[in-house]
């Protein structure tokens, strides 16, 4: 049985998606010591998380190397989660309003 | 792209890319997931579940702070720490950070000496990247303290603010941090391995019985990078939310 070649790569391309971790982390970082706030500050932490997510994925794990077959089997089932968070939304937003009818605002 | 040699195709030549060559490996009667040992394949599964988990304490995590009435603690606030002057908010977080990024990067780096069959590096970049986590701990440890001897933080109430906020403190970043110690565990095992050699002369696992082979480098770094990949979104939900 032939085993497949591993994962072989210039080591360029590690110490450059290193150093762009580092830099979205320090900006991330920025956005809460300068008080970044509201839909700024959620769009800005959104956008940096996703880039850093994307990089170590992709870059870091060797999903841009692999076949198809992996990609889609591994990174399309995350996606379901998406609709859980809105059902989730949905329903947090039910419990907060009636917990504001029956408890009072401030009662927990 | 080139990188990547794709063997075992029935005819030698190389399989379709793209949406066709889905078809064609899941189709293939054989193994589906091409140039992917069946170790590397198992550990994306097991990253896939452990990837649910995390969702749904995230989520709880969301759904807590989206119904409670009382305002959620800010964790810029609770997380700063003084050296001799002024707090600076979350530095310890962002430390963390760092450190976590900088074992990924270690990490990343002893799976390429890996293969380039360089024993030595690998094996000193995977004990890097042992003590890296090995810190991480260390400083997470010195936060629970903090939060629990200090602040009076406790699952079911705070002086912050809601009560909620320990338990799902607790929950995520203990759950988070066992992944990381059991990490640093099986970081020490494969750099003992690969510092004996086993990698080199293909000595069977005691357990599988299975050739050792570099890749069980590569498949502890995906272990290793995942590990990461939820600091990141902890640090983003949690901590800077």
């Amino acid at each position: 049985m032939a085993h497949a070649e591993g994962q072989q790569h210039p080591l360029g391309v590690y110490f450059k998606i290193w150093i762009l971790l580092f830099v979205l982390s320090t900006m991330s970082y920025l956005v809460d010591y300068f008080h970044v706030e509201s839909y700024l500050r959620w769009t800005l932490i959104l956008i940096f998380m996703i880039l850093k997510a994307g990089l170590i994925v992709a870059v870091f794990m060797h999903m841009m190397w692999e076949r198809l077959a992996i990609v889609y089997a591994i990174l399309l089932p995350p996606l379901a989660i998406l609709v859980f968070v809105l059902l989730m939304t949905i329903e947090s937003d039910y419990t907060f309003f009636t917990r504001g009818i029956f408890l009072g605002a401030g009662a927990g | 792209m080139a990188d990547t040699t794709v063997t075992e195709t029935a005819e030698g030549s190389p399989p379709p890319d793209g949406w066709s060559g889905v078809v064609a490996d899941i189709s293939s009667d054989q193994r589906a997931f091409k140039n992917v040992p069946w170790g590397k394949a198992m550990m994306w599964i097991f990253l896939l579940s452990d990837t649910f988990i995390f969702s749904c304490f995230l989520l709880s995590y969301m759904m807590v702070r989206n119904s409670t009435t009382i305002p959620w603690p800010n964790p810029s606030e609770i997380f700063a720490l003084s050296f001799g002057g002024e707090p600076i908010p979350l530095i310890l977080i962002a430390i963390m950070t760092f450190i976590l990024i900088t074992s990924s990067g270690t990490m990343a780096l002893a799976v390429n000496y890996g293969y380039r069959r360089n024993r030595k590096v690998t094996a000193a970049l995977l004990i890097a990247t042992a003590l890296l986590g090995a810190s991480f701990v260390g400083m997470q440890a010195f936060e629970w303290t903090k939060l629990i001897v200090e602040e009076g933080v406790r699952p079911w109430s705070n002086p912050f603010g809601a009560p909620q906020f320990g338990a799902i403190f607790f929950m995520i970043t203990g759950f988070h941090g066992t992944h990381v110690s059991i990490g640093v565990i099986f970081l020490f095992i494969i750099a003992r391995k690969t510092w004996r050699g086993d990698f080199d002369t293909g000595k069977r696992g005691f357990f599988t019985s299975r050739k050792s082979d570099y890749e069980a480098v590569e498949i502890m770094g995906l272990y290793w990078h995942f590990v990461d990949l939820v600091w990141v979104f902890i640090f983003a939900f949690f901590y800077l939310w």
